[in-house]
């Protein structure tokens, strides 16, 4: 069974139709990227899957692992192992990073049945992750992405995703913003993700992460619809041509 | 202590106690006048000296006007249309009299259901044990030469410390609603604590004998003498319910050199309801006074009930070296409105005091932070620190914030700080996103920002005033 069966999803944002029919197939341990210029709807596809508020799916529908995702409310699609790094993390002053994460470890561990872990075992495995993510020890009693940089945030993202270890994996433009130095700090920390259960969505606009992060699958997402896939080369040829060579595509496929 | 035994001991006392026919019969007519003042003093037999100050009191109150400064907005207050002396109204017979929201928020807190009865004062014919723990406890204080009874029962037993001490420190004519309370003030809580005795338990009204009778003008009076130590316990995360609206307390707390007293309240009055109906109005008048050398006053509050809050925890800083603080969380939620800070007055030399102001708004609810430091001429290397924070939740709530500073004194160091937060529903989806639900996140934002003020409370108060403040915001749906 695919881990992911997006069938012709059609959904809104503020009443105005911005995805119009996406398919999509993601199966257990695959890596697939989402590319597509500004406004084509790539960060629109990633917060439906989600299920952010004031994205409204419309049309169509979602399975993940055979359940209609779109039917869960968002904290369940996280309990059921969706996770979103977000493209623009939030900052929460007061909250520990910590504890956050493990407040939200053990809200998943609940739903699945499983126990619980206290301090100690948590700290174990935070430990290890952190220094994947090479951020240091300080930075767990921060509080949660306040005032840290735009790279700092977008390796907590990672960081908790590590923790979290999520079946699904959809990586909002994590690649903004970001130096080249810690693009590499972070791609290494999504390729030791990387499983044969898990599934990996990259979503992007440049192929720069792609080099880092080699997807199995691209796709070129324009219009509110997936107008090409192939393997890693349609990202290199992309790189190529820019995506006005693709616009043509999208029109024609246009009812 | 057990919450339960002091429940228990709530319903005891009142089981024990009872009310004899001719106070059930009782009832003053109507308004207020001299009449009604000596009426008064009489039914509570109190000697020439107290009715005379409550005389002063009322011809001062005659002359004054209701204050209009606070930020807080409610329609007239019929002053003569108030029973001044009553007994106890009619008590409801069941709790299928009592409004539902309240008993959801009862199971919330998980509040059994004995102790629902005695807190909404249901007539309650439960079989309790023959030895109170009250009495335990009071053997205790005895034996320690603390004294600690309802304000009544001082004013006859310790009548030279509370004529001593009355008004010493909120005199009769300081504001309207204490010249109020001064003329009328029903009962309330005395404690005294000798020099060098450092207070084995934390004080609370529920320890008390007919503690739950003090009605609507509260008096508390707090003494610790040298060296002494005096933790006192105000109120009960369970909401009270309550007849009267018309609140105005009054407490008076005085540490003498090396003394210190601790005060912890935990209001939760009946708000009023979702379209910001009925619910109590709280104008209460409390202030310390750290008299002594190195004498320290401390109010910790935790606010979340009645309609409106008008309050001031006040110190005055006399002893060299002395010490205030005032550490709040005031929540208001729906169309509560609470108006309420601290006054620091540095009179003494190498006075210090802090002062952090938690105000969560949530509704349609207005908070208002005022506070003032003062440091008088004198006051060598006072020091303050301020810090008032302000966290929103929904976008049609308000927070104000009204600091005054006066510095006279060259030497003097103060340090202010305010913030002013929203709780976004980007965070919160960001929550969800990793599996928590919005509630969670909501407790988790609210716990965060009220940490410093929580750790200032004895540790059970502390763990239920964190659940009653994820009720009190949760209970009305402003999230998930």
């Amino acid at each position: 069974m695919a881990l992911l069966e997006v069938r012709d999803l059609k959904a809104s944002v503020a009443g105005k139709e911005i995805l119009k029919g996406v398919n999509l197939t993601v199966n257990p341990g695959e890596v697939h990227a989402i590319m597509g210029p500004n406004g084509s709807g790539k960060s629109t596809l990633a917060n439906v899957l989600a299920g952010r508020p004031a994205y409204e799916a419309i049309g169509g529908s979602v399975l993940y692992e055979g359940k209609d995702l779109l039917a869960m409310k968002p904290e369940n699609r996280a309990r059921e192992g969706v996770f979103l790094a977000f493209q623009y993390p939030v900052e929460i002053p007061g909250v520990g990073n910590a504890y956050f994460l493990k407040s939200a470890l053990n809200a998943i561990r609940r739903y699945r049945n499983e126990p619980e872990l206290d301090a100690m075992e948590f700290m174990d495995l935070v430990n290890d992750r952190v220094k994947l993510l090479g951020l240091d020890e300080a930075f767990l009693s921060r509080s949660l992405n306040d005032g840290f940089s735009g790279g700092e945030k977008k390796r907590n993202e990672i960081f908790q995703m590590a923790v979290l270890e999520p079946r699904l994996a959809i990586l909002d433009e994590t690649d903004s913003g970001l130096d080249i130095d810690a693009l590499k700090v972070v791609a290494n920390g999504v390729n030791t993700m990387r499983s044969k259960d898990r599934a990996i969505v990259v979503v992007t606009h440049y192929q720069r992460i792609l080099n880092y992060i080699v997807p199995d699958f691209v796709h070129v997402l324009m219009d509110g619809r997936i107008v090409k896939s192939g393997g890693r080369e349609l990202a290199l040829e992309l790189e190529k041509t820019g995506y006005q060579g693709f616009e043509a595509r999208a029109a024609a496929a246009a009812p | 202590m057990a919450q339960k035994e002091a429940l228990q001991e709530l319903t005891t006392a009142e089981y024990k106690a009872g009310f004899s026919t001719d106070i059930e019969m009782e009832l003053a007519p109507k308004g207020l006048s001299e009449d009604i003042v000596r009426f008064i003093s009489k039914k509570k037999e109190e000697p020439d000296w107290l009715l005379e100050w409550r005389l002063r009191a009322y011809r001062g109150w005659i002359a004054m006007t209701e204050p209009k400064w606070a930020n807080i907005h409610y329609g007239p207050i019929d002053y003569q249309g108030i029973h001044y002396y009553a007994a106890p109204k009619a008590r409801p017979k069941s709790l299928q009299e009592i409004d539902p929201a309240i008993l959801a928020m009862y199971d919330k807190l998980g509040i059994p259901l004995q102790e629902r009865e005695a807190l909404l004062g249901v007539a309650v014919d439960a079989v309790l044990d023959s030895v109170s723990v009250g009495t335990t406890f009071k053997k205790k204080l005895d034996d320690l030469g603390i004294y600690f009874s309802s304000f009544s029962e001082a004013v006859h037993e310790h009548p030279d410390l509370v004529k001593k001490w009355l008004g010493s420190v909120v005199p009769y004519n300081d504001n309207f609603f204490a010249a109020l309370n001064s003329a009328v003030f029903s009962d309330g809580s005395f404690a005294y604590v000798p020099p060098g005795v450092r207070c084995p338990m934390e004080l609370s009204t529920y320890f008390r004998i007919n503690a739950a009778n003090t009605g609507q003008f509260e008096r508390t009076l707090i003494i610790a003498d040298k060296g002494a130590y005096v933790s006192y316990l105000e109120g009960c995360t369970a909401p009270m319910r309550d007849e009267h609206q018309l609140h105005a307390a009054v407490v008076e707390l005085i540490a003498l050199d090396d003394g210190e007293v601790k005060y912890s309240t935990i209001q939760n009055w009946y708000p009023g309801d979702k379209q910001g109906k009925g619910g109590v109005y709280n104008f209460v008048t409390k202030r310390g006074k750290a008299l002594g050398k190195r004498s320290k006053v401390s109010w910790t509050q935790v606010e979340t009930g009645s309609a409106i809050t008008w309050k001031y925890p006040s110190c005055i800083l006399q002893g060299d070296d002395s010490v205030g603080e005032f550490y709040s969380v005031a929540v208001c939620n729906n169309y509560q409105q609470a108006d309420t800070g601290t006054k620091m007055t540095h009179i003494g030399k190498n006075t210090r005091s802090t002062i952090i102001s938690k105000g969560i708004s949530s509704g349609f609810g207005q908070n208002t932070y005022r506070g003032q430091v003062k440091i008088l001429k004198g006051a060598a290397n006072s020091r303050n620190y301020s810090q008032c924070d302000s966290l929103l939740i929904g976008d049609k709530c308000g927070a104000h914030t009204f600091p005054y500073i006066e510095v006279n004194e060259p030497t003097a160091q103060l340090e202010h700080e305010a913030t002013t937060s929203k709780i976004g529903d980007d965070q919160l989806f960001y929550a969800q996103q990793r599996g928590l639900t919005p509630e969670d996140a909501t407790n988790m934002i609210v716990n965060g920002f009220c940490k410093k003020v929580f750790l200032n409370l004895p540790m059970e108060f502390a763990v239920e005033a964190q659940k009653l403040i994820q009720v009190s915001l949760a209970l009305e749906g402003t999230v998930g």
